[in-house]
């Protein structure tokens, strides 16, 4: 089991090295060096050259990519921003927890909404709440986020004035963006809850324990759930993943100051460094969160335990 | 010689005909599901209005501007309102359903063709072509795909063709690890061990044995995919990451309805609903696809 959990770290690192060259390279095809873009084509060629020269730019593609991967290392830097000349590293510092924030609220209500009544519906399978479920999750699963959170806002900031319609500055104003990330999230939850479930319920080992006579509440909870969230667990990762997606538009929605609003201010202007940056910083922290669903998982999945137990080896 | 010919075109016409009933045998199971043929009906309709789009309102009413009409809710003379500069919304979404449609199509059947490509090369030779695969899509899969959207327009810039590559680019990962994961089901069968042993040149195993035994699954994926890229699409404009506002696009019309939220909120519902109705009839139509396509569930 350490094995298995020492190697998927060890893992880790060539893939977030290979994340980064991935993030680089995709970034470094954007045309135009910072010197014209920062001081405009008009501006003096000599200028543009000194500019170029302090951003690292004149060295070719290679030696700036591992210039860049060893200020990280070493200076925990992400380089300069074109737009206000400071650190990238202190932006994202400051806009970071508002959208971890969003994602975990969202992760969260999302998992207890969207797994609960994926079980309840699996377990009173067609009866009227069952399809209920099954037809309102169909529905929001196709409803943009951000459609949504502009409804809510409609309603509840706007109609009804209960909520904040934007910013970051109290608690209140995560209530309405964390249900637009979570709600349409929850509805591919429950649906994955759903049908594992039944196929859970259809299993031998479950026939058996009605047959040994054990109650229908410890069928669910006993010899059910365990093994019907085992495939559930598996999606958190991506689920983060989503999440982390929702919030970056839901901010626009609701005007918050996160790594989404960072990320599209610095696209339009052109602010290489920051859009590199964050998306960098945050490819970094969903690795994190895949790795640490990865080792959950060997941790409750008993296949997987018992498979290095024996020494069998397994691949990925 | 003429008996071998005759068998030969009988055994033939034998193949069709069993194609055509395998044909009818799903559309006989699909048609039970009423969801799905309620997909279905949404699907045609709003396929219905891309393809005749010019026919329902000509295109020049998406882009003239009445200067007395602007802000105006929905009305006979404009069924959706008008926006600020009094272009006919309803003429505006109707052509948008061109790009939503269009994008969510091609995205997905990119992402197919990549996903096949990768995947099938992945699970059916293993050994390094895996490894080597595999490794990279891992670090594709560690970037969330609305990211990895971004950082394509990021460095391409904002319109249509960098859209669909963003997407695109966004959505192999997943192709590819599904694809992998069903052509190694598929290659470990009998008859695929069958063909090898008779000697069965690789491409022709993999197109004529392998990837068809795997299409049920990859067809309910495609189908399905194309809702959630017809959401990202509409995410990403919505954003101002996407198709720009001049173009009717839904997502660019929903952007620019956020700046009247108060004024003019019925700005917000039609190209919204839109968005939802084909997104939900890929959806449903996914979802009948499953239960009509898996030869397992035949009663």
């Amino acid at each position: 089991m350490t094995k298995y959990v020492i190697k998927r770290i060890l893992y880790m690192i060539p893939v977030l090295l290979g994340v980064a060259f991935l993030v680089f390279t995709i970034l470094s095809l954007t045309p135009g060096d910072p010197g014209s873009i920062i001081l405009g084509i008009t501006a003096k060629p000599e200028d543009i050259a000194a500019l170029n020269a302090e951003f690292g730019y004149d060295k070719p593609f290679l030696i700036r990519f591992f210039n860049y991967i060893g200020d990280i290392i070493f200076h925990f830097s992400l380089g300069t921003s074109y737009q206000s000349r400071g650190p990238v590293m202190a932006d994202i510092m400051s806009r970071f927890p508002n959208t971890l924030m969003l994602a975990i609220l969202s992760m969260a209500v999302s998992s207890i909404i969207g797994i609960s009544l994926g079980i309840f519906s699996a377990v009173r399978q067609y009866s009227v709440m069952d399809h209920v479920c099954v037809v309102v999750a169909m529905i929001f699963a196709s409803i943009p986020g951000f459609w949504f959170g502009l409804m809510l806002l409609l309603l509840f900031a706007l109609k009804l004035g209960w909520l904040p319609s934007f910013g970051a500055s109290s608690l209140k104003h995560f209530i309405l963006p964390t249900l637009t990330v979570s709600l349409t999230s929850a509805a591919g939850l429950l649906r994955l809850t759903r049908s594992a479930m039944l196929e859970t319920i259809r299993q031998e080992y479950i026939r058996t324990a009605k047959a040994k006579g054990a109650s229908e509440k410890r069928i669910i909870w006993k010899h059910a759930l365990r093994n019907a969230l085992l495939p559930v667990v598996t999606t958190l990762g991506g689920g983060f993943g989503a999440s982390l997606g929702g919030a970056i538009i839901a901010e626009t929605v609701f005007a918050m100051p996160g790594m989404g609003t960072l990320i599209t201010t610095a696209i339009r202007q052109k602010d290489i460094p920051m859009v590199m940056g964050a998306t960098l910083f945050l490819a970094v922290l969903f690795s994190f969160v895949i790795l640490l669903v990865d080792v959950l998982y060997a941790f409750i999945d008993p296949r997987i335990k018992a498979k290095y137990q024996n020494g069998g080896k397994s691949r990925g | 010689m003429a008996e071998t010919t005759q068998t030969l075109r009988s055994a033939g016409a034998a193949r069709g005909r069993k194609k055509n009933s395998q044909a009818k045998e799903i559309w006989r199971r699909y048609r039970k599901n009423k969801a799905a043929v309620l997909g279905l009906v949404i699907l045609i309709f709003i396929l219905g209005i891309a393809l005749f789009a010019d026919l329902i309102v000509p295109y020049s009413k998406c882009i003239e501007q009445v200067g007395a009409d602007r802000l105006q809710g929905p009305s006979l003379a404009h069924f959706f309102g008008t926006d600020e500069y009094g272009r006919d919304l309803f003429a505006r979404v109707v052509h948008g359903s061109r790009f939503s449609l269009f994008i969510g199509v091609a995205t997905s059947l990119m992402a197919l063709v990549f996903g096949a490509i990768l995947g099938a090369s992945a699970g059916y030779f293993g050994g390094v072509v895996d490894n080597v695969i595999c490794r990279i899509i891992d670090v594709f899969a560690c970037v969330p795909p609305i990211l990895l959207s971004l950082a394509v327009v990021a460095a391409l810039g904002t319109n249509l063709r960098n859209l669909i590559i963003a997407i695109t680019v966004s959505c192999i990962p997943g192709n590819v690890r599904l694809i992998r994961s069903l052509v190694l089901t598929v290659a470990e069968q009998d008859y695929v061990e069958a063909a090898r042993s008779y000697g069965t040149s690789t491409p022709r195993i993999l197109f004529r044995y392998v990837l068809p035994n795997a299409m049920g699954p990859i067809i309910v994926n495609t189908t399905m995919s194309i809702s959630d890229m017809i959401l990202s699409a509409a995410g990403l404009s919505f954003i101002g990451m996407g198709i720009q506002p001049p173009s009717p696009e839904w997502g660019a019309l929903l952007s620019n309805a956020q700046t009247y939220l108060f004024t003019a909120p019925y700005m917000l519902v039609f190209p919204g609903i839109f968005i939802i109705l084909s997104s939900l009839a890929f959806n449903l139509v996914g979802d009948g696809l499953t239960d009509a396509l898996d030869p397992k569930l035949k009663d």
